[in-house]
């Protein structure tokens, strides 16, 4: 039954689009055709005005095409097709997507005048001089390829997080996680930042997304960066102040009493992007228990590599060094964790690989901070996803729609509660459970990690011989 | 080392060897003419739907068996020598064994519908069935419309499935509305609305006649009996329920009714065969259970229950408090205790129910009118805690108590909205009580902890 997952461009089961979904379907795809002509140097003039043009085609598309494709059903569960689709089944679009994605951070990273940077002042070109009005606008200078990027990244989470908010419109936890993770990207990562920065044009910048925390944001204690915040006024003391606290006391405390799912699927940028541009490719992570070993490893090491390489850098910082035990910090330590982590890692394969790897990558293998409020969600926290009784059916909904790859049915089907480090609580296992057995909650520690010989409906005398010996 | 061989790889058989795996190191071997590997059933649709890749039915990866030495062997069962205690299979190969276990399963009823061995004709229950499906109507050019005969929980996820291939459906249900032999009327009616809701076509009080034949023995058409009206379809699913997969015992000492008899051990007749799950029929009828239950949940308690008896522990298959669940396309169906429909009331039993204004929410509550025991409950589009409502049937509350803890038992997600307040109301207006709801508490809901 495998040939499903063909390379072949039409799917055997296709379900043509009706006419608005591919009135909508259009308009978003004219708004990005305007942005591809734009990145080879065919710009539509005036280009202030057509970038926000191709930003509203987007937008209104993308709620255009959810509004049809979701309110012709009644409201419930929206997985037909997924597995047949090529774009969400490592299909042929899937692969050219995942590939057009890849190119697109490597050129952000690394070759940003192919996007059209003004490089030695130049004036830009490409796509990024279609961005320089609204970067004129917000703070009085031309856009650099980060500007374009997060104005594009605010934007995908913004389109596709309406269109999830339309397929999940019967689940009021989805309904109002969204929100959140819309108006977190929108205000908190984007308009503030940017607003700060157009006001504070003579200081040198310094990260003003303040849930953005270190070690997520692994160049905050970087000498360049600690330097920026102590010269940046009353501004950059709050931030240096808020960051540091932001990690060292209301981040366990938070994580303590919720999960960290506060943080991972409610307000970050990377997994805010994970939930909603990401949500046709979550499926695709691996549930192998293989998957889940590397997991630990890599996650973990990349968690000591931070940690390392940023007391390298506070001791270099304090006492002026530029070694510590004889090796260069920036070469041993900064450049590598900057280039392998910071790039290749969180951006090129955490979202070019969204259609082949799933959409959490990042967030499940590499996340220092994620790794971070993982132990602390694992072994102090009052978060779990509770079992409900006896009621699983062993489906597989559930773990074949965990982003991060848990097998939650293995412990759904032995009626234990789920409390792994990995779990970011975005509440889709119990969304797709169609016998209702899943659900997140915080409660009280005692009785949190439940393992069970016999589940609930069995004879009350033998589940209690052998459940308490 | 004593081989237990058990025959059948679904939740039942899987279960059993599980545990008895987990308790003892004797050599075990499942058979299985239908997989190779242990899937679950329940879950075939989503396959159909798209949902889900095959693969990920299957609850345990492939490398589990040989890790836990449960050996796996494809075959089909055709003869059982309980004296030899040998069994063989229709390629030949034989197998003895020490101590059997019979988990078959069942099979689709057929009635004896003229027609209903036709191409295009199927029920949905086998792999092999689902694989038929995939061939018979892949989409609505080679599939123009499927009829369904019979109106049960297999019937509405057949429909189901055939919709998300945009496949129109003919629904033909016996009973004067959907599933109303189990369900009281206030929800089966809601599901009624349901499924129309979702363009199926629900003909109700409807038997089938007659299913007609094309010059190649492929359907072509159906007639229901009542109206004499003709319609023509490529697919027929005959889901008018399931029967115990037992024909290939025939000719052994193993003795059955419309199951495999078993006692309270879930022994049969000969000396160390048992048998459990949907093929299993109880001599003596369990509380107000029916002797076969052919329910997902029975299949696997049976399954841990015998696993005792093999390891030495001897125990009798004690059920506790009856529990179900379904989805009817979008709404989900739980029920604790015994809820039983007004065509099937027992005669202390009375009802209360709530129905959401707008939304496709309701609950019957049902107790008893002389002592205010709760009896059972039926929740519609509202989640509830399986251990909360275990733990009140067990102490025997009333049902005044149910309704002043309810909220301790809502098992809904996060930021839903919650009824609690307004089913109270019309409980206190219909009984003159005055019951206030308490708050949800987290020490009463932990108190259960088994």
């Amino acid at each position: 039954m495998d040939k499903n997952s063909s390379f072949a461009l039409s799917n055997p089961h296709k379900v043509p689009l009706n006419n608005t979904q591919k009135f909508g379907f259009g308009l978003g795809i004219i708004g990005v055709i305007i942005l591809t002509l734009a990145t080879f140097n065919i710009h539509a003039e005036p280009k202030g005005i057509f970038t926000l043009v191709s930003i509203a085609l987007i937008v209104v598309g993308a709620v255009i095409y959810a509004r049809s494709t979701y309110l012709q059903h009644p409201a419930g569960i929206k997985n037909n097709h997924v597995y047949f689709k090529t774009i969400s089944n490592r299909g042929v679009w899937g692969w050219a997507l995942g590939i057009v994605l890849t190119l697109f951070y490597v050129l952000l990273y690394w070759f940003p005048s192919y996007l059209g940077l003004g490089v030695d002042g130049k004036e830009n070109t490409g796509l990024v001089v279609m961005f320089d009005s609204l970067s004129m606008f917000f703070k009085g200078q031309a856009a650099s390829q980060w500007f374009v990027y997060g104005t594009l990244y605010t934007l995908a989470i913004l389109s596709l997080g309406i269109k999830f908010m339309y397929k999940y419109r019967h689940n009021r936890y989805q309904l109002i996680r969204t929100v959140v993770v819309i108006l977190s990207q929108l205000f908190l990562a984007y308009f503030i930042p940017e607003i700060l920065e157009g006001l504070n044009t003579e200081r040198t910048y310094f990260a003003k997304d303040i849930k953005n925390m270190w070690p997520l944001n692994y160049y905050f204690f970087e000498p360049w960066h600690l330097d920026n915040m102590r010269n940046g006024g009353s501004l950059g003391m709050f931030y240096l102040v808020a960051g540091i606290f932001m990690f060292l006391v209301f981040t366990p405390i938070i994580t303590y009493f919720a999960g960290k799912r506060w943080y991972c699927s409610w307000v970050c940028g990377c997994g805010g992007l994970a939930e909603t541009a990401g949500d046709s490719f979550r499926h695709l992570s691996s549930k192998k228990l293989s998957a889940w070993r590397l997991e630990r490893w890599l996650i973990h090491a990349v968690m000591v590599f931070i940690f390392v390489t940023t007391a390298a850098v506070l001791y270099g910082y304090f006492t002026g060094n530029g070694e510590i035990f004889g090796l260069s910090i920036y070469n041993t330590f900064s450049k590598p964790y900057g280039f392998l982590i910071g790039a290749m890692f969180s951006g090129v394969i955490g979202v070019g690989f969204y259609p082949v790897l799933g959409s959490r990558v990042w967030c499940r293998f590499g996340c220092p901070l994620a790794g971070y409020m993982g132990l602390i969600q694992r072994f102090k926290s009052k978060f779990r996803i509770t079992t409900n009784g006896g009621q699983c059916i062993s489906c597989g909904n559930c773990s074949t729609y965990c982003e991060q790859g848990i097998d939650v049915r293995a412990y759904a089907q032995k009626g234990e509660n789920i409390v792994r480090a990995s779990c970011v609580g975005c509440g889709i296992c119990s969304a797709v459970c169609p016998r209702g057995v899943l659900k997140l909650e915080n409660g009280p520690e005692k009785g949190r990690i439940n393992p069970k010989e016999i589940l609930l409906g069995n004879d009350v005398d033998l589940m209690d011989l052998l459940n308490k010996k | 080392m004593e081989h237990i061989v058990i025959i059948g790889n679904g939740i039942s058989g899987v279960t059993a060897a599980r545990h008895i795996r987990k308790n003892s190191d004797k050599k075990i071997t499942i058979i299985s003419s239908e997989t190779k590997y242990f899937f679950s059933r329940t879950a075939l649709m989503y396959v159909f739907m798209g949902h889900m890749k095959f693969e990920h039915t299957q609850p345990y990866e492939n490398w589990f068996w040989k890790k836990n030495r449960i050996d796996l062997k494809e075959g089909f069962v055709t003869t059982i020598d309980t004296d030899a205690k040998s069994i063989s299979c229709a390629d030949g190969s034989s197998l003895s064994y020490d101590k059997l276990i019979l988990a078959t399963g069942s099979k689709p009823n057929k009635f004896g519908w003229p027609g209903q061995d036709l191409d295009g004709v199927l029920g949905m229950y086998h792999k092999q069935e689902l694989e038929k499906l995939e061939e018979l109507a892949p989409n609505n050019s080679v599939c123009k419309r499927a009829v369904i005969v019979g109106g049960g929980l297999i019937g509405i996820e057949l429909a189901e499935m055939l919709l998300s291939r945009n496949i129109p459906v003919t629904f033909l249900v016996r009973e004067s509305s959907f599933w109303n032999g189990v369900l009281p009327e206030q929800e089966s009616q809601m599901i009624n609305e349901h499924i129309r809701e979702h363009h199926i076509d629900l003909r109700l009080s409807s038997n089938l006649k007659e299913i007609k034949s094309d010059e190649h023995g492929k359907v072509k058409s159906i007639v229901i009996q009542e109206t004499g009206e003709e319609i023509p379809c490529d697919v027929v699913g005959l889901t008018a329920g399931v029967s115990p997969n037992i024909d290939f015992l025939k000719a052994s000492n193993i003795k059955t009714g419309r199951g495999i008899l078993v006692n309270e051990f879930l022994e049969t007749n000969c000396k160390d065969v048992y048998a459990i799950g949907d093929c299993a029929e109880q001599h003596k009828a369990i509380g107000l259970r029916r002797p076969i239950e052919a329910v997902w949940y029975t299949g696997r308690m049976m399954g841990e229950t015998v696993a005792q008896t093999i390891c030495g522990n001897k125990t009798a298959y004690k059920p506790g408090h009856w529990f179900n669940s379904a989805k009817f396309l979008d709404i989900e169906y739980q029920t604790y205790g015994w809820v039983f429909s007004e065509r099937n009331k027992r005669e202390n039993e009375s009802y209360f129910q709530w129905h959401h204004a707008s939304e496709k929410l309701c609950i019957t509550v049902s107790y008893d009118k002389n002592s205010r025991l709760f009896l059972g409950i039926n929740t519609f589009g509202i989640r509830m805690r399986h251990e909360i409502f275990d733990r009140w049937l067990t102490e025997k509350v009333s049902v005044d108590f149910v309704m002043e803890h309810l909220a301790d038992a809502n098992f809904d997600p996060e930021f839903y909205r919650t009824y609690e307040k307004e089913i109270v109301l019309k409980f206190n207006e219909e009984h003159a009580t005055n019951i206030k709801v308490k708050k949800k508490s987290w020490k009463r809901i932990f108190s259960t902890n088994y």
